[in-house]
């Protein structure tokens, strides 16, 4: 496959109080093997060149872990592939000639910062409110083997916590809710023993923070589960659900 | 200035315990007027901000990330070392530390190992506490691996995330201090300064990513937890944001730089495949259990396969070179990282290498494809000479063992590795060279700590693998805990620090200088372009394979190449916004005179030892010819570098290493 010659409709936004609009762009020359954000450095070397300012994006890792890269690429969050995050997206999912749409995360609890950057604090604020084992390093805990975790939990328990925190769920949902989200991490404690003892303050907590930051309700559409990078399984919400229900009944 | 270790007397399994027992203390109502700062938030500045807080100490944390989480720690695949001796099969605190005496090459210090292996199993109980998803039994047990370079299984794992695990673990124990107020989090902050009062280090300047504001930031002590500065060479494995402009600075203001040769390059990457490649992606060692490496015997299938004419798989067995089995057939394809980088760096110089770069070499696991298909088959009670099923059967169980990194290669490449071998080269992965530190983890400025990788301490010239996990974990959560209250101790009646000295202004003066001076030269390059020069320098002439000519040629070149940049470097934009452009400047304008540095390190030290090869010193004849050479008698130290200004002035310090629990040996892999 030979190299290819794209048009880029890119929101460029100066800062938070800036009204934004789409720009467009031209890159030539685009490598099937390049990753997305690859293409992107292209352009940015391209505007510095010319004397423009670079497109401001997220992204750190580049090898699909830190869940720091976002964008919301043809209307999907982290574009057109599946199971990966922008930074794993190669350019042979694209055609020569295509228009790529390349916008930020949207949603009410995710400001803008810059461009293509967006604020998703409220994530880490829905953890300080619960998503932890309140237990000392500064001690002697038990042996580490002193408790059996039945197989299948266990390996649920660290499927949920594969969840990389980047929002490409509350950026799917037609409500911005955080429901994945927040499901996976007390997911993760529910079905672990050494979860159990904080396991209803841990669900009150958490979902009335996300309340808070102004996410939206889940109405079940599933959009989240489908756009999530690492699988993060709908069966979070229904655990999370019952976590609340139980929850609710004894607080 | 002389360097003290300060190691504590008496036997090596004493030291820590007695260590311990006499050093000062701070009381609870005490430690409440005490304030930290640490920078970085990775295992090791995530664990040691947590624990800190813990134990009273008001604490402030930076990251320069938008969270804590997203460290580079997060991207570690395989695993953690622990000497838990779960398996019975022989592990102890002891074994733990001769292997990573061993295999660092003998270039570590004997008693911070030592530590490091008998914290070791309190790391696993604690992160398990914490509700980190290991990897089990179905007894409910935790599972373990086995890794390059040892004898027994002590790799605990969390599947091929291993890393991120351990990070969620140590994120949520400083979230839990985040909500109670012990940790004031700092995101999106860069650490642009250390700041001393009184030839102590008392705070730090920072600029906020966001806003571009310059802020002055006091405490007690600072710990820098900020990593290695592997991106030096550009193109590693390490995250785009990966730095050493902390460490450096840190350097500045007089802490020692270790080592800074000491590099590891991690033998099993994806291969570059063009010139927009921005950074590298590593394929988790445990693939070397199960692959076998190889390369064309004959160079006219090597020309044939790059022109696209011959498939790697219509190549016979007797045409291949399995050159790690040929050379090495005591350890095979599981000898050192640094062993296996080098033997497929001679091949592809041979002319050997099998993608259009002329950089690559096969890991093939066609062989554990049928290995386990047929064990699947004879369980199963099925036909094992049906080579279709037994292909699927095997594929299955190498889908379950590494499906992750198989789908990670396939995005990638766009090649399907349970089909055709992967293709594989050496690439800059991590660095054991970093702040000098001594016992108690602090570094030549009194109340200034540095922990992780991004100090020298624990792993000589090479790392073994899952250790570097280990090291984090132990440095933040169990040791830096105790050793910074022996300091502190003197500070509980010095109350809080004033960021209104003439040393806050001095420096947050200078800082913002340097900003100005980058926003408003009208230079012609980007910082990328003078990043990928310098990273095309260290890598031909201070990479896998080092010698006086290349060095000395490398150090002239970056030295020009650091006149060039600040001349001409163009950064776009303002300072007082965000401003990506800006904080790369800076982080390469540290890393134009680290990499100088790095080049006189190498140069400086004749002798072959772990990760550092140098083509002078080599064995001349016997079974070893053409292995590393490493010369005990000269070199046995520890190179500490004193800044001075320009690198070419740096001043070396010995620490001489005394070996009185291992004896040093030749490390053959034969």
């Amino acid at each position: 496959m030979g190299s290819m010659n794209l048009t880029l409709k890119i929101w460029r936004q100066k800062n938070a109080n800036d009204k934004g609009k789409m720009v467009d762009y031209k890159v030539n020359d685009i490598s099937p093997d390049m990753s997305f954000l690859e293409m992107l450095d292209v352009l940015n070397e391209q505007l510095i060149n010319n004397g423009d300012e670079p497109v401001a994006f997220d992204h750190d890792c580049r090898e699909g872990i830190c869940g720091m890269c976002s964008l919301y690429i043809n209307g999907e969050a982290h574009g057109p592939d599946r199971g990966v995050t922008t930074c794993q997206l190669h350019m042979r999912m694209f055609k020569d000639g295509d228009t790529i749409f390349i916008e930020p995360f949207r949603a009410k609890a995710f400001p803008v910062v810059k461009d293509l950057i967006v604020d998703r604090s409220a994530f880490d604020r829905i953890q300080h409110s619960g998503g932890f084992i309140s237990v000392n390093t500064s001690g002697n805990t038990i042996d580490a083997n002193a408790i059996p975790v039945n197989k299948e939990d266990a390996d649920k328990a660290f499927e949920a916590a594969t969840c990389i925190g980047c929002g490409a769920c509350v950026a799917s949902c037609k409500n911005s809710s955080a429901m994945l989200y927040v499901s996976a991490k007390v997911s993760q404690f529910a079905l672990l023993p050494q979860g159990q003892v904080e396991a209803t303050d841990r669900v009150l907590n958490m979902v009335k923070q996300m309340d808070e930051e102004g996410f939206g309700n889940c109405t079940n559409t599933g959009a989240c589960e489908v756009e999530c990078p690492k699988g993060i399984s709908l069966e979070n919400i229904a655990r999370m659900n019952t976590e609340f229900l139980k929850a609710s009944l004894k607080g | 200035m002389a360097l003290d270790s300060k190691i504590p007397k008496g036997p090596i399994a004493d030291k820590w315990t007695n260590y311990k027992n006499h050093i000062d203390l701070v009381n609870p109502a005490n430690k409440r007027n005490i304030d930290v700062i640490v920078v970085g938030t990775g295992l090791a500045g995530g664990s040691a901000a947590a624990t800190l807080a813990e134990l009273g100490y008001n604490v402030k944390a930076f990251c320069f990330q938008d969270s804590p989480r997203r460290a580079h720690s997060i991207a570690a695949q395989g695993g953690i070392n622990a000497a838990k001796n779960y398996q019975g099969d022989g592990d102890s605190t002891y074994r733990l530390f001769y292997d990573t005496v061993k295999g660092g090459d003998y270039r570590s210090r004997e008693a911070n190992v030592y530590r490091l292996a008998e914290v070791s199993a309190n790391i696993i109980d604690q992160c398990v506490a914490q509700g980190v998803p290991f990897a089990r039994e179905y007894g409910g047990l935790l599972d373990n691996r086995s890794f390059g370079g040892v004898l027994v299984s002590r790799t605990f794992y969390a599947a091929g995330q291993t890393g991120q695990q351990l990070l969620l673990g140590a994120y949520s124990a400083m979230n839990r201090q985040i909500g109670r107020g012990k940790i004031k989090m700092y995101n999106r902050h860069e650490m642009l300064d250390v700041v001393k009062v009184d030839g102590k280090a008392r705070g730090i300047i920072t600029r906020n990513l966001i806003t571009g504001e310059i802020e002055r930031h006091s405490a007690h002590a600072v710990v820098l937890g900020t990593g290695g500065y592997g991106n030096v060479f550009f193109l590693s494995t390490n995250a785009m944001g990966s730095n050493v402009t902390a460490a450096w600075k840190a350097h500045k203001r007089g802490a020692y730089f270790a080592n800074p040769c000491y590099t590891q390059i991690h033998p099993t990457c994806i291969p570059v495949s063009g010139d927009h490649q921005s950074k590298l992606t590593l394929m988790s060692e445990s693939l070397r259990n199960d692959g076998r490496i190889w390369v064309p015997k004959n160079i006219e299938d090597v020309k044939a396969i790059r022109e696209g004419k011959l498939k790697p798989t219509a190549i016979a067995e007797e045409n291949r070179d399995y050159y790690l089995e040929r050379r090495y057939p005591a350890f095979g394809n599981l000898v050192p990282r640094d062993v296996a980088s080098r033997a497929a760096k001679e091949r592809c110089d041979a002319g050997y290498g099998v993608n259009a770069t002329g950089e690559a070499v096969y890991l093939d696991f066609a062989s554990a494809i049928t290995r386990y298909g047929k064990e699947q088959a004879t369980i199963k009670g099925l036909d094992t000479n049906d080579a279709a099923l037994v292909k699927k059967l095997g594929q299955e169980v190498v889908k379950n063992k590494y499906g992750n990194l198989f789908q990670m290669y396939e995005k990638i490449v766009d090649q399907d590795p349970y089909n055709t071998p992967m293709m594989i080269y050496p690439a800059v992965h991590y660095t054991m060279g970093g702040v000098w530190v001594d016992y108690n983890l602090m570094t030549t400025v009194p109340g200034l700590y540095c922990i992780g990788e991004a100090n020298f301490s624990d792993h000589g010239a090479n790392r073994l693998g899952a250790s570097a996990l280990m090291q984090g974990l132990a440095d933040g959560y169990f040791v830096l805990p105790y050793t910074i209250g022996d300091y502190l101790s003197d500070d509980i009646r010095t109350g809080p620090i004033s960021t209104d000295s003439k040393e806050f202004e001095e420096a947050e003066k200078e800082v913002k200088e340097k900003l100005n001076f980058f926003v408003t030269n009208e230079g012609k390059h980007s910082v990328d372009y003078f990043h990928k020069r310098l990273g095309k320098i260290m890598w031909n002439k201070v990479g896998m394979s080092r010698n006086v000519k290349g060095l000395t040629e490398a150090i002239a070149e970056i030295k020009a190449l650091r006149e060039q940049f600040w001349k001409e470097v163009k950064v776009p934009g303002s300072n007082d916004e965000y401003n990506e452009e800006l904080a790369k400047a800076g982080r390469v304008a540290d890393f134009l005179e680290l990499g100088e540095l790095f080049a006189k390190d190498a140069l400086n030290r004749e002798e072959s030892c772990g990760g550092h090869f140098r083509e002078d010193s080599v064995e001349l004849d016997g079974e070893q010819k053409g292995e590393a050479l490493r010369n005990d008698k000269d070199f046995a130290y520890v190179s500490a570098w004193e800044y001075k200004g320009e690198p070419s002035d740096a001043v070396l310090h010995k620490e001489e290493l005394e070996f009185n629990d291992i004896e040093l040996k030749q490390r053959s892999y034969k």
